[in-house]
């Protein structure tokens, strides 16, 4: 890392392709791999996973919404996002509906759509586009549940001037295996709002990744997570500024329970030198609720210009704060309220910047429902 | 009527890893009755804050000997939100900040527990406002995260809130005067007087300056130095402390 260089060392993203052939099967050494337990995939990672299971696809559009299901000859398919690793190019191959949804120009949608995906059990691959045309503007709720081994690239293309509000739920059954990637490109001036929530599944890695091709793009990553025992719930997010004067900014928050509970999250952020003015800045925090829970969080920053706006990271791990249960335990409030109340409000400042009402209530009735879990044990 | 009544009391606190526990407190004796107001006084390190917080029951610090009886029930038996709700408040010298936690829910939560049961909303509401008002807190700090972003006086105001709204039987104020200036010592000293103008109620008022006492008259007057009691007097002696200051008792205690 420094000024000198002018290539990035980030390898992550390096080695694109719509193929799954181009990619060697993960031995689980791979820096993009060495988190995730392959075993677990059930075969979505060497191609042993056949699509015969299937995942429903219900859209409830704002009528100024088109809702296409296409098929995987479309142009729009695959035009925003190369798939960069193989779970992603497994799934880019084996896919056989995509659903595109399109924002018309200059339209704002008067209310959120939302996607359900319902597993139905089995293996089943997915692709989705959304394009918001020029200085349109829409909210969008990705709600994933059921049981399914499923593999899916998601495309938001948002155009000059244009808003995108995303929020991806990841709700599923506790049997499930979802391995995804969500690809924003940014034009112009552009607005994208991402709010991940991991709840449910066996095993959720979830890759959020943002280009921009012009000036003026402005993206934020939200994510929130509550990992119980046995469950793996891995985020990986790839910013990448290879232009000049956009903005990212990454909070990702999680809490963790019970034996066996992992969490992993890596935050690439690149800063490339041709992307001058760049504003960023990434935080991730776990809290620790009980042993045997493990938190992995790797933030990268590669900086190769020295004129940025601002760039920073943070990563902080650790358990609920015993100076804060102090505190409200000496005002009379019982161990476990005060527990939960440090925990509502670790999550709440975040929650509180879903754009969705209903969805809001949703994730905050979640979130206490985990409490109530917790408490229960 | 309310008695608080401290025997013999040893304290130990969490040192460094693979190092023994340090004694704090060598052996407190101390009775409080309700109607009494008690400066604690002392230097820096002598040890009265370990008193406030293993009062509090704070995890750091170990009771090795003695006892505390509250209206003769066990203090050290109870855990700390249980001391709480018995009837014992402890004014912290430095309140955390606890993020994402509203002053208001934060003090429902608390009266809520205190009292047994949830107050109604329009009465909590209306008694939040006029303590607010009787300490000059603004009332957009009900909708703030607790003591984030807020000033040592705010805190010390927020504080003595908290002692006015959960009513408890003895309240413990550890350096409240500490970081004030002079209006905001004057309205934090008006809610402790307002605390013990209620009756039944003691308070133990630990400082290192009398400048607070010519605001809380304490009817007792402790000298705290070397983890122990080593003069006790009236509020005369605060006067003498006033000019002469710890040195003394310094000395004679190292």
């Amino acid at each position: 890392m420094g000024l000198e260089t002018t290539k990035p060392l980030s390898t992550l993203h390096e080695h694109t392709s719509y193929d799954v052939n181009d990619f060697a099967v993960p031995g689980g050494r791979e820096e993009a791999w060495r988190f995730t337990p392959l075993r677990r995939l059930r075969g979505l990672h060497n191609g042993t996973a056949e699509a015969g299971g299937r995942v429903a696809v219900e859209v409830d559009a704002a009528p100024e919404l088109r809702v296409e299901t296409v098929g995987r000859d479309d142009e729009r398919v695959g035009k925003a996002y190369v798939p960069a690793d193989r779970v992603s190019a497994q799934a880019y191959t084996s896919f056989e509906k995509a659903t595109v949804l399109t924002v018309p120009r200059e339209t704002v949608a008067s209310k959120p759509t939302v996607v359900t995906l319902t597993g139905e059990g089995g293996v089943a691959y997915g692709h989705t586009v959304v394009v918001v045309e020029p200085m349109a503007e829409a909210v969008l709720v990705l709600d994933h549940k059921g049981s399914a081994t499923y593999a899916d690239n998601v495309e938001f293309v948002v155009g000059e001037g244009a808003s995108l509000k995303v929020v991806s739920l990841q709700d599923w059954a506790d049997d499930a295996v979802h391995v995804s990637h969500h690809h924003a490109q940014l034009a112009k001036d552009a607005v994208f709002r991402s709010f991940v929530v991991t709840l449910g599944g066996d095993l959720v890695r979830l890759s959020p990744s943002v280009a921009y091709t012009a000036p003026g793009g402005d993206a934020e990553l939200i994510g929130l997570y509550f990992v119980d025992a046995g469950q793996h719930l891995e985020h990986r997010l790839l910013v990448d500024h290879t232009v000049p004067n956009c903005r990212s900014n990454v909070v990702y928050k999680g809490a963790l329970q019970g034996e066996g509970a992992h969490a992993v999250w890596i935050g690439d952020v690149i800063i490339r030198a041709e992307a001058e003015g760049t504003d960023t800045y990434e935080l991730n925090r776990n809290l620790v609720l009980t042993d045997g829970a493990r938190a992995d969080s790797v933030p990268n920053l590669e900086i190769l210009t020295g004129e940025v706006a601002g760039a920073g990271h943070a990563s902080a791990s650790g358990r609920l704060d015993d100076e804060h249960l102090f505190y409200l335990q000496a005002r009379g409030i019982p161990f476990e309220e005060a527990r939960r109340l440090v925990i509502r409000g670790f999550f709440g400042q975040l929650i509180e910047r879903i754009a969705v009402p209903e969805v809001r209530e949703r994730v905050t009735a979640a979130v206490e429902r985990e409490l109530e879990r917790e408490l229960t044990k | 009527m309310a008695t608080l009544e401290i025997r013999d009391l040893h304290v130990t606190v969490d040192a460094a890893a693979n190092e023994p526990p340090k004694e704090i407190l060598h052996g407190v004796d101390l009775t409080i009755r309700a109607g009494e107001t008690h400066a604690i006084m002392g230097p820096n390190g002598s040890g009265k804050s370990t008193l406030a917080y293993a009062l509090a029951g704070h995890p750091k610090y170990t009771i090795t000997s003695g006892s505390v009886l509250l209206d003769g029930e066990d203090v050290l038996e109870m855990s700390v939100d249980e001391r709480a709700r018995a009837g014992l408040f402890l004014a912290m010298q430095y309140p955390v900040e606890v993020p994402g936690v509203s002053v208001s829910n934060f003090l429902r939560s608390a009266v809520t527990a205190v009292r047994g049961e949830a107050p109604k909303l329009r009465e909590f509401s209306k008694d939040l406002k006029a303590g607010m008002d009787a300490l000059s807190i603004d009332p957009a700090f009900a909708q703030r995260n607790l003591n984030e972003g807020f000033s040592g006086g705010e805190k010390k105001r927020h504080e003595i809130l908290q002692l006015e709204l959960l009513k408890p039987k003895f309240a413990v104020l550890d350096e409240t005067d500490s970081g004030l200036d002079v209006d905001a010592l004057r309205v934090v000293s008006e809610g402790i007087n307002r605390f013990r103008e209620r009756g039944d109620t003691g308070v133990l008022l630990i400082t290192h300056y009398t400048r607070i006492l010519r605001y809380v008259k304490p009817d007792f007057v402790h000298v705290f130095a070397a983890g122990k009691i080593v003069e006790e007097g009236g509020p005369e002696l605060a006067d003498k402390l006033e000019a002469e200051g710890y040195e003394s008792y310094v000395k004679a205690s190292a």
